[in-house]
């Protein structure tokens, strides 16, 4: 393991952990969910930045997350710690299934298919509105929002799980990609014939990426639940498929810590921009345009193409 | 604040903005100050401020619009007579695009950023219970204007309140017994299938059966949809009266197309406003309503015996007696829901008042004092009409019309007084912690 | 209302919603047939076309004559807004596709704005030129052999025929100017291969501009067309974006007889399978039928199977 790479991602680990002691508490609380949100991206990094795999159904999964934790917390009574796991579970096999019908098709094909199914399962929860209250949506007890003892409703306890959350997601995604199963997945991204004809399979090794992804934005989904009290259809809606897109794309690409920044950067644009005018989705939308014009790898992708070559 | 910017160029330079955007409003605020010097007590003469969460973009713009120019109307007004506790009141607006996500973080912003002293004005439900919770947890009082019927449900908080408007369980039962004995008892229902809808359906079908009527179809019509020729013919055709509620930009398309399957011979229909809410009556394709009928909140049309109070209410906002804006007529306003708004700051001026709040470490008491009013008689303060608040259920009771239109205009046909819309309550907040 | 006049009525329902589509889903199919690119601002170009049509008929005095006029001239402004686009920004990506996937969602946030500052957030209509409701017949079989009735709720507006040939016309349009002219033919030769179009001495940089307008026109066509029966809203493009994507990948990748069958396909279905079913149920058996014909034919309905 190269000393640089342990020392930028721990050296943002920390620098997060002592922003917890210093940010006023508005921007501590947006930190905290920037965070959640960063382990959806990751994951959907995993599958784009990485595999080459451009989904635009992955609400599904974060949504898959949200209500396989909070259908039962909230109907079954079920803890917090279980009720976790079954989102994590429910999103897990939501992308196997996913998986194994959507990567039949490539390119454009499997955008498509991902945003069907995406679709179909957002209009799933609106169906079942008998148990979902359909696009309303549940609020969870806050008096039940307890993990391990820890008090999910405390801003404190609250930016801590994230962080802990962020860095087990950021290490999960950088020890994968640097074993020789994210190798496969990048030579598959670069060119599938080769990876095939070295006695790879394609197939399995995509279907993994598309589970691991799908259980990365499972968690984030659960978590967001639980954290914030509330499960809504409003995030398995087509625009919480698209964002993390945007995201990856604008933090970078194929770059394990980029995903953060683009997360971070897009919250802050529209925070900052609608405080200026009521017209901010101006401003995010020429923002949007110059940085593909200057900034074309997206935030740490340039930063790689610069000056770090090594990033992973 | 400083340390932050050690994180690198971009991701920092929000938070830079930040500080200096909050110093160039401290700016602007000492800039202000001779305005308030009018304000008698110096020490407390800072402004009261109410975080308002307006619809501005995405699918509830069209009654954000309406919403915020209520407010501004009526916080104008409170200011020339005096403000609140002889402080002015300032209302910070922040859009939540309609969407719950945003809406919550708009609750903390107003909380941890801002530092306002109550959140209030939402319309959409789930924008209401996405950001409810939070409202929850951070004791920041919580007023809606949104008529849902998940403040008296018992599913949100002790912060959470609809002081000014009344919600769906209510209205509906006012209007069963009209739909019942006027226009027949085999009724059709067409609604979103959203939470929303399925409120009207499950409420409405329950009120109809207490009066010897029968809901015979419930036609619930996907959110995207675009189009609603094709569920038409699932209307039976034993169907004595269609009952309607839609909301969104299609609904100007649901109604034409009503139009257009019926022709000539139609069966009675009765809807709810919102299905046409901040659309003229008159525009194309409408013709087929006349001699429909409404629910409405308030009567968007001047009424024979109009009030002092709806004169003055119309004046405020700029509106004329067909409830459109004076500076454009075909600018027609949200009528029958936005007086929420100006109710709702008015219980927030009183609540203040009657708790003596001096600032944020009174939120409490200031719930506690909206939870012990009852009667709010009609008055420049409550122009609808009389209310009574339900502190238990934090939800307000009132008087509901039944319009119809004719030549192009809406006019009251029946008036339900508030004593017929009580139900049952399903909660007691009271007896719950802060 | 019987079976029968129930499916009659979904299928022609269903026409006026394809017709409507396959004019869309054209313009869309061809930036990404020719361009290579996915434009997600496609259906702000739809949307502008609605919008515009609204104040261009307004200005122009109501009536029959300000939907002519819009109808000739916001497909001509909006392709001109296009074409800008494509100068300003498109070209300077070098048609990249990943990076023109951020900038036209950059693009479509500015166009929203702007409709929602200068417009309004409100649904508004435009009279349509003509509007006579047509009550349609219907053949039962009684005891003594065919009988003729008039079901109740049966029939179509004269304004939604309209559509249904003015879709079909300019289809047929652009047909004949892909396959018959010399504009057709470089397009299709920089479709191909755009290198090799390049040494041949096309200028694929003005054709790109040219496709991406006449991609938008297209979709500005398809949105004055529906405002008399939708009204202009500045929300109304990601809906329309989302379906028009669907029938062009359905279709097979730059084919446009298969985006044409596609949009019949889908049209239809949509409004057949909502007899069966309850309505949300059947947006969601739709919507799984079509992931599954690309599950199992990946290359769509009239492409080529890839290598």
């Amino acid at each position: 393991m190269n000393a640089r790479i342990l020392a930028l991602h721990g050296g943002l680990l920390a620098l997060l952990l002592v922003l917890h002691f210093v940010l006023p508490v508005y921007h501590h609380g947006n930190l905290a969910r920037i965070m959640v949100l960063a382990c959806y991206a990751i994951g959907y990094n995993l599958l784009f930045g990485y595999t080459g795999l451009l989904s635009l159904g992955h609400a599904m999964f974060f949504a898959a997350g949200m209500y396989g934790m909070g259908m039962p917390f909230h109907h079954l009574g079920l803890g917090a710690e279980l009720a976790f796991l079954a989102g994590i579970g429910t999103a897990g096999a939501l992308a196997l299934v996913v998986g194994l019908l959507a990567l039949r098709t490539l390119g454009v094909a499997f955008m498509i298919v991902t945003l069907m199914f995406s679709q179909a399962f957002y209009l799933m929860i609106l169906l079942a509105a008998r148990w979902t209250r359909g696009d309303e949506g549940l609020v969870l007890a806050g008096a039940d929002r307890v993990l391990f003892g820890l008090d999910l409703t405390d801003p404190d306890i609250r930016y801590l799980l994230a962080l802990g959350l962020f860095a087990l997601c950021l290490s999960a995604a950088l020890w994968l990609v640097r074993r020789p199963f994210g190798r496969v997945l990048v030579a598959i991204r670069e060119n599938p014939e080769r990876a095939e004809l070295l006695g790879y399979d394609i197939f399995r090794h995509k279907l993994a990426a598309v589970v691991v992804s799908g259980m990365f934005s499972g968690a984030a989904g659960a978590a967001y639940g639980l954290m914030f009290g509330y499960v809504g259809a409003s995030f398995a809606e087509v625009h919480f498929s698209i964002f993390p897109l945007l995201w990856v794309l604008l933090g970078g690409a194929g770059t394990v810590i980029g995903p953060f920044f683009g997360v971070l950067f897009m919250f802050y644009l529209i925070d900052i921009s609608s405080g200026l005018t009521p017209a901010y989705m101006l401003i995010a939308g020429v923002a949007l345009v110059l940085l593909t014009l200057f900034a074309p790898q997206g935030l740490a992708g340039e930063v790689r193409r610069r000056w770090l070559r090594w990033l992973p | 604040m400083t340390k932050t910017t050690e994180t690198g160029a971009t991701p920092a330079d929000p938070a830079r903005r930040d500080a200096l955007r909050t110093l160039a409003g401290a700016g602007a605020a000492a800039a202000a100050l001779p305005l308030w010097a009018r304000y008698t007590h110096a020490q407390s003469a800072a402004p009261i401020r109410v975080g308002f969460q307006m619809h501005a973009t995405g699918i509830g713009a069209a009654y954000g619009r309406w919403y915020d120019r209520t407010t501004q109307a009526a916080a104008r007004l409170i200011n020339e007579t005096g403000g609140i506790n002889g402080r002015p009141l300032e209302i910070v607006t922040e859009d939540d695009g309609t969407d719950p996500r945003r809406g919550a973080e708009v609750v903390e912003k107003f909380a941890n950023q801002h530092r306002v002293d109550v959140a209030y004005g939402t319309l959409f439900s789930h924008v209401v219970i996405g950001s409810a919770p939070r409202a929850g947890e951070l004791k920041l009082p919580y007023f809606v204007v949104s008529e849902g019927h998940h403040v008296a449900s018992g599913m949100l908080n002790r912060w959470t309140l609809q002081p000014g408007i009344t919600d769906v369980k209510s209205q509906v039962l006012a209007m069963a017994p009209f739909v019942a004995e006027t226009l027949g008892k085999k009724v059709t229902m067409i609604f979103p299938d959203y939470a929303f809808g399925h409120d009207h359906r499950d409420f409405f079908s329950e009120a109809m059966a207490a009066q010897g009527g029968e809901v015979i179809a419930k036609i619930a019509i996907p959110p995207t949809e675009t189009s609603f020729t094709r569920y038409f013919p699932r209307i039976p055709r034993e169907t004595d009266v269609i009952y309607h509620v839609m909301v969104g930009p299609a609904v100007l398309t649901f109604v034409k197309e009503m139009g257009e399957f019926f022709g000539p011979s139609r069966p009675a229909i009765f809807g709810f406003i919102d299905s046409l809410e901040a659309v003229d009556l008159r525009s194309p394709g409408l013709e087929f309503l006349e001699g429909t009928y409404f629910w409405e909140g308030m009567p968007r049309y001047v009424q024979p015996g109009q009030t002092d109070y709806d004169r003055a209410y119309r004046a405020a906002i700029g509106l004329d007696e067909n409830g459109a804006s004076l500076a454009d007529p075909r600018d027609v306003s949200a009528y029958a829901h936005m007086f929420g708004c100006w109710e709702t700051l008015h219980v927030i001026k009183r609540g203040m008042e009657a708790a003596g709040y001096a600032g944020p470490q009174d939120r409490q008491k200031l719930v506690e004092a909206v939870e012990v009013m009852t009667e709010m008689p009609e008055s420049h303060e409550h122009p609808q009409g009389r209310k009574l608040f339900n502190g238990r259920t934090h939800q307000v009771f009132g008087q509901q019309h039944v319009s119809k239109l004719e030549n192009g205009r809406l006019d009251v046909v029946r008036t339900v007084p508030l004593e017929e819309t009580f139900y049952p309550d399903e909660v007691d907040y009271t007896a719950q912690p802060f | 209302m019987e079976f029968g006049p129930h499916l009659m009525l979904a299928a022609l329902e269903g026409a006026v919603t394809a017709a409507v589509l396959a004019l869309m889903a054209a313009g869309l199919s061809l930036v990404f047939g020719v361009m290579r690119v996915v434009n997600v601002a496609h259906g702000e170009f739809y949307m502008l076309g609605a919008v515009l049509a609204f104040v261009v008929a307004g200005m122009a005095g109501g009536g029959a004559p300000g939907f002519v006029a819009a109808l000739v001239a916001v497909p001509l402004i909006v392709a001109a807004l296009a074409v800008a686009a494509d100068r300003a920004v498109l070209r300077r990506l070098s048609y990249d596709p990943e990076r023109t996937i951020v900038a036209t969602i950059g693009i479509l946030y500015i166009l929203q704005q702007l409709a929602l500052m200068g417009y309004g957030p409100d649904a508004r209509p435009v009279a349509p030129p003509f509007n006579h409701r047509i009550a349609l017949p219907w053949i039962d079989w009684g005891a003594g052999g065919p009988v003729l009735t008039w079901p109740w709720g049966l029939s179509i507006t004269s304004y939604k025929l309209f559509v249904i040939g003015a879709a079909a016309t300019v289809l047929a349009g652009l047909w004949l100017l892909m396959t018959r002219t010399r504009i057709g033919l470089v397009m299709r030769a920089t479709q191909l291969d755009r290198e090799t179009a390049q040494t041949f001495g096309i200028p694929v940089g003005r054709v790109y501009a040219l496709v991406f307008g006449l991609g938008a026109g297209l979709a500005a066509l398809a949105g004055v067309l529906i405002v008399p029966i939708q009204q202009a809203h500045y929300l109304m493009g990601g809906d329309a974006l989302l379906l028009s994507f669907i029938v062009v990948i359905i279709g097979g990748l730059g084919s446009l007889p298969g985006t044409l069958i596609a949009a019949v396909l889908i049209g239809l279905s949509d409004g057949i399978i909502s007899v069966f079913f309850s309505p949300t149920l059947a947006k969601i058996i739709a919507t799984l039928l079509v992931a599954l014909v690309l599950v199992f034919r990946p290359q769509g309905l009239m492409g080529k199977p890839a290598r």
